[in-house]
């Protein structure tokens, strides 16, 4: 097997609660223990609701963020503790795609200005060579020439995350992690996002994280899918195997709450409607994290805590209720006859 | 039967430094009792403009035309101080953004209660009883003691929760809900949909649904109403509609949903080219010619009337339907 691009092992970032009202110095544990591997290539999406530690990985990951523990290494270099001056070369190698292609591009700057200056910072182009490079990543990404010289602010959402996206390839990046990139984005622009990053993954080979709460958009774009719940990643599985036999009963409700646009198929279905909000992290409940919202909780789940095992087929979860060999829990009694 | 709202030929123009922008054109349709009735479309479509224009909500360089009559009287002609008496009591909206929509400093007990003592005339313990009961309502847990929190200290779902509580403290007749589980997640959408149903049928409250995800449309729609760039152009049943779209927008917008089962590499998502059209110079021919691929001199030319192309189903367009035949 080749070696992973990244490598994440035991990743956790607890963080301190400050203020007057919380002298103790509790703890928000945004993510706790978390750890994955994305090969050369391959396209792993997380996903998670709000508060599940998503981004916050994401951001540990390019050290956005300093991680409380566990280490990142990318292309077997060790950067869970390098400085930032060591850092910064091997920012070259993994850049990232923001949520908001509003609040992520220098107002102050040029579109082209955004895209060039990577390149320039790292040294690599300057000159009309960074005028011809610009105006090839502009091309790429379907942004015409004569954008280059508008401000953000003159720019549609879907054109600005072209740019953002531009930017972020400028340096050919082994790894591109994207955190929400479409869901600001209408419908008709996701689509064409999407098909953007489909096709310039396809050409350039990154690897890619792709951070998204949106099912439909994950199984449509990644290989892999993790499903990060409470700061934990609670099933990993190869795209295929996740969305036809999902075994964590957090993940098949996820599920079963995405609509489907068909009303049809939306009113007849089945739903498992979760009750409660997902717990707070600085106080996570015992055992599974989970249990208190999982419609078939049994006590060996409140106190004792599952670990992420494998059933097969590089399919793993962590719950109790799944059997030996990967049989998944059933959340809701089949129906009779039909 | 006549309608609950009825919106006439509802035309909105903002008064702008850089000339006027026409972001509604000519939009009309009825909303009955009990229906769930959803405008859907992109951002710039005129979808919230037109949910704003109905409560008297628009910025002061708006220049609203046409007519929304809702019980007899024409909305738009009103007084601030007759629309209030209609606001939050007769129709009441619920935005999209629940933590900016609440007031960060006064507890959330007390501002649903406001609404009771505004427009009810309450005493206030007379209030605060009505709002726990309007918290249980809308599925808030332990609402006794929600009651007393402050914004923050709620979830995004419980804070939607909140501010529909305080939209149908009144018992209104219809609710505007603007884009309401656009922020949310998944499984509290699912949660906050089911209220809204539940409103519904248990108060007969009619809903105003603005939202671009056809997922939600689906989910709980009777009728729908197509928008793009200011003007309708698509408006039937939710089945109807979705069986059997005819205007090139809706089907663009339908094949452009990854679904839950597509993949890369079996379907490509479908895309709509070009931009929404800029609305400080609205075209006089169909507004979506210029993305569309059925578009020839005629639709460059002239504006398409809206007919019943199928059955209670109208959809403006010369070229409509699965294969777009000429009419």
């Amino acid at each position: 097997m080749t070696a992973p691009v990244l490598e994440v092992t035991g990743l956790k970032k607890h963080f301190q609660v400050s203020g007057r009202l919380s002298a103790t110095g509790e703890l928000v544990y945004a993510v706790d223990d978390v750890s994955l591997a994305i090969a050369p290539g391959e396209v792993l999406g997380l996903v998670g609701e709000s508060g599940s530690g998503k981004s916050t990985t994401a951001r540990c990951i390019m050290r956005l963020l300093e991680p409380t523990a566990g280490t990142v290494t990318l292309l077997g270099q060790d950067i869970t503790h390098l400085s930032r001056q060591h850092m910064r070369p091997h920012r070259r190698q993994m850049h990232m795609v923001f949520q908001d292609p509003y609040s992520s591009l220098n107002p102050r700057m040029t579109c082209g200005q955004l895209v060039g200056q990577p390149l320039e910072l790292h040294g690599i182009a300057g000159g009309s060579e960074l005028g011809d490079r610009v105006q090839d990543l502009f091309d790429k990404v379907g942004l015409g020439d004569q954008l280059r010289h508008r401000f953000p602010h003159e720019l549609s959402g879907g054109q600005r995350q072209r740019v953002g996206i531009a930017r972020a390839l400028s340096l050919r990046p082994n790894l591109l992690i994207a955190d929400e990139p479409v869901s600001a984005l209408d419908v008709s622009v996701q689509a064409s996002i999407l098909n953007l990053l489909v096709d310039l993954q396809e050409e350039m080979g990154f690897a890619c994280l792709f951070v998204a709460h949106d099912l439909s958009t994950v199984e449509y774009f990644c290989h892999r899918v993790a499903v990060m719940y409470l700061g934990k990643i609670v099933e990993l599985a190869p795209r295929d195997r996740l969305f036809a036999d999902p075994k964590h009963p957090y993940t098949q409700s996820l599920l079963s709450a995405v609509p489907v646009p068909d009303p049809e198929v939306q009113r007849s279905r089945r739903r498992v409607v979760l009750q409660g909000d997902i717990p707070s992290p600085m106080n996570p409940p015992s055992g599974c994290s989970f249990h208190t919202r999982c419609p078939i909780v049994e006590e060996r789940n409140k106190v004792e805590e599952p670990v992420l095992r494998d059933v097969g087929g590089g399919h793993q979860v962590a719950c109790h209720l799944v059997g030996p060999s990967g049989e998944a829990p059933k959340l809701v009694e089949e129906k009779q006859g039909v | 039967m006549s309608a609950l709202l009825d919106v006439r030929d509802l035309s909105v123009r903002f008064v702008t430094e850089d000339g006027p922008v026409q972001a509604v054109s000519d939009v009309s349709f009825q909303l009955e009792e009990k229906q769930v009735l959803a405008l859907v479309g992109e951002s710039g479509c005129g979808k919230s403009v037109t949910a704003m224009s109905i409560l008297g909500l628009l910025p002061t360089s708006a220049d609203p035309s046409g007519s929304v009559s809702f019980d007899g009287h024409n909305m738009l002609g009103m007084s601030s101080g007759q629309m209030q008496q209609i606001r939050g009591k007769e129709i009441s909206m619920v935005f999209q953004e629940p933590m900016t929509s609440l007031n960060p400093v006064f507890r959330v007990g007390r501002q649903v209660g406001e609404v009771l003592r505004r427009h009810e005339g309450m005493s206030r313990d007379a209030a605060a009883k009505r709002v726990v009961e309007l918290f249980e309502l809308v599925g808030i847990p332990a609402p006794a003691r929600r009651v007393k929190e402050y914004p923050h200290q709620l979830s995004g779902g419980m804070r939607q929760r909140v501010m529909i509580a305080m939209a149908v403290a009144c018992n209104p007749k219809i609710l505007i809900a603007d884009e309401p589980t656009t922020a949310l997640d998944v499984t509290i959408q699912a949660g906050i949909l089911d209220v809204m149903r539940d409103l519904r049928d248990q108060l007969g409250t009619a809903v105003l649904l603005i939202t671009h995800d056809l997922g939600v449309v689906a989910d709980i729609a009777e009728r729908v109403v197509v928008m793009y760039a200011g003007r309708k152009v698509e408006e039937a049943d939710a089945g109807e509609l979705f069986a059997h779209p005819q205007h090139p927008y809706t089907m663009g917008l339908l094949g452009a949903i990854p679904r839950v089962g597509s993949m890369r590499g079996e379907s490509r998502l479908q895309e709509i080219p070009g931009l929404v059209p800029s609305l400080s110079a609205p075209p006089d021919h169909c507004v979506f010619a210029p993305r569309c691929p059925r578009a020839d001199d005629r639709t460059r030319s002239e504006l398409p009337a809206l007919t019943e192309e199928r059955p209670d189903h109208f959809v403006a367009c010369f070229y409509p339907g699965e294969r777009g035949g000429a009419k």
